[in-house]
């Protein structure tokens, strides 16, 4: 496979804006680095999903929203949740499974949840973040609230039934919601190639009349620029929008995984077009950064994750006595 | 009192709800221009118009998953699956998503859905159409499960079960849709317990859903044998009112379970599992149910009515207990 040149070219943004979105991705990227270090430590257990390699999706993609619209994730979700607005020091005490954590422990790396910033999860059964946001949208529409739904998903997603579903009831029913398929190439191990007999998947999503476009995932330009003109479509009432954004996985699909399906060089040549250090080559080349400015970044960001880390090690464990808490609403 | 069909108590109960809560809604196969495969939400969509009254493709995953997520968005949906055979495609969002978000969000997220599905034998519909799985259901916690088996229940549990913040799977059995019963004015029911059919001293017959008349007509027929047979409806599949079974089981000391599901890992066996875990020494005879055979249901009406439980099957049961 040849791979497109690295994102280059000019950043239409003000500096400020700029910024936050580089700051995100290093946040997601030291969070992560820290959080595999700390499973080595056996202080984070189960399964651990990493992120690194696709930070500019999740940070071009949710920049594009705004606070009143929803969010559906999947298990791969700490940088979603992260940039949606939850505190690490949240997402770092549900990975230790400490009571202060945003789940109270119950959930775990995939399991993110947040009602203030409506994120709903979090969810670990592949496809099935699809038919939940065509509800959400569809409460949305029959209610005639301006919101959008952006549903995050794997491209192993779209060999689920969930998803030809849920395209046709958001098609029918033209429901405000945003679909995402976060295009990393594999499905755990199973190339994509390996595994769908049509491997476009904007073509899968436009047989159920639903408008689709293909984005370079590794450039969060491409990536913001793409959501926020598809996020202004649904919210504008054009029915639900799919975005097929390219990316990659530079670590195993969780910590268990010894990547024995793909070559070494894959990875090493998916990372000559990394989000991160591509997006900041192009600020500095702009003049929009130096390196010290980033090195100063790095260094805030670098000392947020050493405040979660404190607070999940000072967190409390949720009492036995309340195992069945939460089970029905009181 | 008035009397009233199964099917026109449940249309009540819709139109109800509908009229009182402009967040219900109503959707699934063949409820709209069909008027619904049971003919219960028959003339709804005319006076409801096709928003709230939703025709959905034959996607059972889909349209769940998306009630689960109108729920979610503060709608208060009520999702028909046509029958728990063809629920068990939509299982996945029912136990891996509506059943545990609440819990598996920390509190925050609760999914005030109710679904009715039509489950049941005794219309020579055959294998595909005719089973009864309400214990799959029944075995998962954060979902309640109800089996109207009246005319009132059928009427009066659908306003609870919307009021309820949480899941409710309703099951109605579909050899019941033509029954007549009374209907009391106004039909309040509660969602929380088994109710006392019929008072008795010698055995206790614990039953639900279609499986409660056959054990009433079996009750009507010890009593000629001198044998006074007790009838509790259990009404609510989960969770349990075990108070109610085993103060009945600790009056009779005897029991027999009917159930329509089979043998094997039944919600029967549940019972009887409680009743021996907290009434052991109250009885004075082994425990005995009365359930499906353990094959699928067929079609022909001799080989189906031997599948089934039935009155003669429950007073052989029963009278095998008195010793």
């Amino acid at each position: 496979m040849t791979l497109p040149p690295p994102p280059s070219g000019p950043v239409p943004w003000e500096r400020p804006f700029a910024l936050r979105l580089l700051r995100d991705m290093l946040r997601i990227r030291r969070l992560e680095e820290k959080a595999a270090e700390l499973y080595g430590e056996q202080k984070i257990r189960g399964f651990l999903h990493l992120y690194i390699g696709e930070e500019a999706v999740a940070v071009g993609a949710l920049h594009a929203l705004e606070p009143r619209d929803n969010v559906v994730a999947t298990y791969r979700e700490h940088g979603h949740a992260l940039v949606r607005g939850m505190r690490m020091e949240a997402i770092m005490a549900e990975m230790y499974g400490k009571r202060e954590g945003c789940a109270r422990g119950r959930g775990g790396s995939m399991h993110l949840f947040d009602a203030s910033i409506r994120l709903f999860g979090g969810n670990a059964i592949v496809g099935c973040g699809l038919p939940l946001a065509t509800g959400l949208a569809l409460a949305d529409r029959m209610r005639g609230e301006t919101r959008v739904t952006a549903c995050f998903f794997g491209e192993g997603a779209v060999a689920e039934g969930a998803f030809h579903e849920a395209m046709n009831l958001a098609a029918l029913w033209r429901v405000p919601a945003l679909f995402v398929c976060e295009n990393n190439l594999y499905a755990m191990g199973t190339a994509l190639v390996r595994s769908e007999s049509q491997t476009d998947l904007c073509a899968k999503a436009v047989s159920y009349n639903v408008a689709a476009a293909k984005v370079d995932g590794q450039d969060v330009v491409a990536v913001h620029e793409a959501a926020k003109r598809a996020a202004q479509q649904v919210r504008e009432g054009q029915g639900p929008l799919f975005l097929e954004i390219q990316t990659y996985r530079y670590r195993a699909h969780s910590m268990f995984d010894p990547e024995l399906y793909r070559d070494r060089r894959e990875v090493e040549e998916w990372k000559t077009r990394g989000p991160l250090h591509t997006f900041t080559a192009r600020l500095k080349a702009e003049g929009k950064l130096t390196e010290e400015e980033f090195l100063a970044l790095d260094a805030e960001v670098g000392q947020e994750v050493a405040r979660a880390v404190a607070f999940a090690e000072a967190g409390t464990w949720e009492p036995v006595e309340d195992l069945a808490r939460d089970l029905y609403t009181p | 009192m008035r009397r009233a069909t199964y099917r026109e108590a449940l249309r009540e109960a819709l139109r109800e709800a509908l009229k009182g809560d402009p967040r219900v809604f109503l959707m699934g196969e063949d409820v709209g221009k069909y008027g619904g495969t049971y003919a219960v939400s028959k003339g709804l969509l005319e006076e409801f118009g096709p928003e709230r009254i939703r025709d959905t493709p034959l996607s059972e995953l889909g349209f769940v998953g998306a009630g689960i997520g109108a729920a979610l968005g503060g709608m208060r949906p009520i999702v028909e699956v046509m029958t728990v055979n063809f629920s068990l495609l939509a299982l996945d969002p029912i136990v891996n998503t509506a059943a545990l978000y609440r819990h598996m969000s920390g509190g925050q997220f609760s999914v005030p859905l109710v679904i009715r599905m039509a489950t049941g034998a005794g219309r020579q519909v055959a294998a595909q159409h005719s089973h009864s799985l309400e214990n799959w259901f029944a075995h998962v916690p954060g979902i309640t499960v109800l089996a109207p088996a009246t005319v009132e229940d059928a009427r009066g549990m659908l306003a609870p079960a919307l009021a309820d913040p949480d899941p409710v799977v309703i099951f109605e059995h579909a050899a019941l849709y033509n029954m007549e019963g009374g209907l009391p004015e106004p039909c309040e029911v509660d969602i929380r317990g088994a109710k006392l059919m019929r008072s008795g001293k010698d055995v206790a017959l614990i039953t639900y859903g279609g499986s409660l008349h056959k054990t009433l007509a079996a009750a009507g027929a010890l009593a000629t044998e001198g044998i006074d047979a007790e009838v509790i409806d259990l009404r609510v599949l989960r969770p349990l009112d075990a108070e109610t079974i085993l103060a009945s089981v600790r009056k009779c000391r005897r029991a027999v379970v009917v159930d329509e599901g089979w043998r094997s890992g039944s919600l029967a066996a549940e019972v009887m599992a409680r009743i021996t875990e907290q009434a052991f020494y109250d009885l004075d005879a082994p425990l005995a149910r009365v359930c499906s055979e353990e094959v699928p249901i067929p079609y022909a009406k001799h080989l189906e009515e031997a599948a089934l439980p039935q009155p003669a099957k429950i007073v052989a049961a029963a009278r095998a207990t008195q010793g």
